[in-house]
């Protein structure tokens, strides 16, 4: 890599700031190693094996893209989470480090019913301590998981970046942006005229709430999801339960600006009559797939991009050597800068896709 | 047998996404070596296309992980 033009800088405060970055992504690795040492004692303890844990890096892997009602910090140590029940008899909140010993394996707790967490899930205890599948149906999980406060976390950086460069621009009008401005007008002009004008056309604006909302907070979250330590590391935009809110999103966006032109080419296109059923069919299909596409893509480039970087770590574990971080830690390195990029692709992506769908919605007839 | 018919299945898909990306960039490269002046147009052009391959190769890979059944 061709390092000179940074290093000669004058800007010494420019230099160091590099110099972190890379200092920064080569911890990532170690700091991952030292998760995976943790956690695999932890969850070796109930392994079928005695003497030596065996680890089990699907088991790892899994647990650590999915969701969670606590935070693992370092170590041994985690942060409990709120846990919140819609029963039928209530609403019932307690810390969820009733539910865990000090191993983090599940244990039973008793509030308004017994309740006991069987992988995430908070399952409900009849009587004879069997899990009552019936009862636990029937208790909504309104819990703050790790997911849920890392949303609430990045939707707090939001806030914060765009309330403050909004009133920066109250402050400097009609005189050059300095700040965080000059970071984010480029990105934002950069939305407005290589995604929303050439898809959408003059009625760009209407939707560029939107756009810059979607874009920011795909980018965000994949971001913050690249961070091995707490604030960040939960992997909130690869839980398809959000991809898909995101993309019912776009569905009723699209549909409800849906124009004539837009309606007429889909329930009757320019085809022979008898074809018609099997148009509508199809063309019903297609405003589906549409945002399953993009809620399925950004999804399982995110997740993907996780797995991987475990699993080269998981090698070091699988092999039980530390030379074997020769091998991996670069390679993880890699990776992690490839997923950086993957972080902004996969939101450009969605993006302008959604640009591209409003745009088939609003589009003018032209023949 | 070891392993399960599932990951089989997975390295096909990203057959199919490595001939695509592949011909993308291929394309891109040459239109590139035609035209040097339009280069960030064929590249922005390049990644959108190789974003929605690799998404239909993604397809297969979240299937693969949904039908895995580990003996």
């Amino acid at each position: 890599m061709y390092f000179s033009p940074i290093l000669n800088l004058k800007n010494s405060a420019l230099k160091a700031l590099f110099a972190l970055f890379i200092t920064f992504l080569s911890f990532q690795a170690v700091a991952n190693q030292e998760n995976k040492a943790e956690v695999t004692v932890t969850t070796g303890e109930d392994a079928a094996t005695h003497s030596e844990e065996k680890f089990d890096p699907t088991v790892t892997i899994l647990e650590h893209i999915g969701d969670s009602h606590s935070f693992h910090l370092w170590g041994h140590t985690s942060m409990p989470l709120p846990v919140i029940l819609i029963t039928p008899s209530g609403l019932d909140i307690f810390s969820s480090s009733n539910l865990m010993d000090e191993h983090h394996e599940p244990v039973a707790f008793t509030s308004k019913y017994t309740y006991l967490n069987e992988e995430e899930h908070i399952k409900v205890l009849g009587a004879n301590g069997e899990i009552d599948e019936e009862l636990s149906n029937k208790i909504y999980d309104f819990s703050i998981t790790k997911n849920v406060f890392a949303l609430f976390l990045s939707v707090a950086i939001i806030l914060i970046i765009f309330l403050s460069v909004a009133k920066a621009y109250k402050k400097t009008v009609g005189k050059a942006p300095k700040g965080l401005q000059s970071w984010v007008e480029p990105i934002i002009i950069f939305i407005r005229d290589d995604i929303a004008r050439p898809n959408i056309g003059y009625k760009y604006e209407k939707f560029m709430p939107l756009l810059l909302t979607i874009f920011f907070f795909i980018w965000i979250n994949n971001l913050l999801g690249l961070i091995p330590i707490f604030p960040g590391g939960a992997n909130v935009t690869g839980n398809i339960a959000i991809t898909m809110v995101l993309a019912v999103i776009v569905l009723i966006v699209v549909n409800l600006n849906g124009n004539k032109y837009y309606w007429s080419h889909i329930f009757k296109p320019d085809v022979p009559f008898w074809l018609l059923p099997i148009m509508w069919v199809v063309e019903i299909i297609g405003i589906i797939s549409k945002p399953f596409a993009l809620m399925i893509r950004l999804f399982a480039n995110i997740t993907a991009g996780h797995i991987i970087v475990l699993s080269l770590i998981s090698l070091i574990f699988i092999f039980k050597t530390a030379w074997m971080s020769l091998a991996a830690v670069p390679f993880v390195l890699f990776m992690n800068v490839l997923e950086l990029l993957v972080a902004f692709l996969q939101a450009f992506i969605f993006t302008m896709l959604t640009a591209l769908f409003i745009g088939t919605a609003v589009e003018e007839h032209h023949h | 047998m070891v392993g399960s018919i599932a990951a089989i299945g997975a390295g096909l898909a990203v057959i199919g996404a490595g001939i695509g990306i592949g011909q993308v960039g291929g394309k891109a490269m040459e239109g590139i070596a035609r035209q040097p002046e339009a280069a960030s147009k064929i590249q922005t052009a390049m990644i959108i296309a190789a974003a929605l391959v690799e998404g239909v190769a993604l397809f297969a890979v979240v299937v693969a992980l949904l039908g895995n059944n580990p003996t």
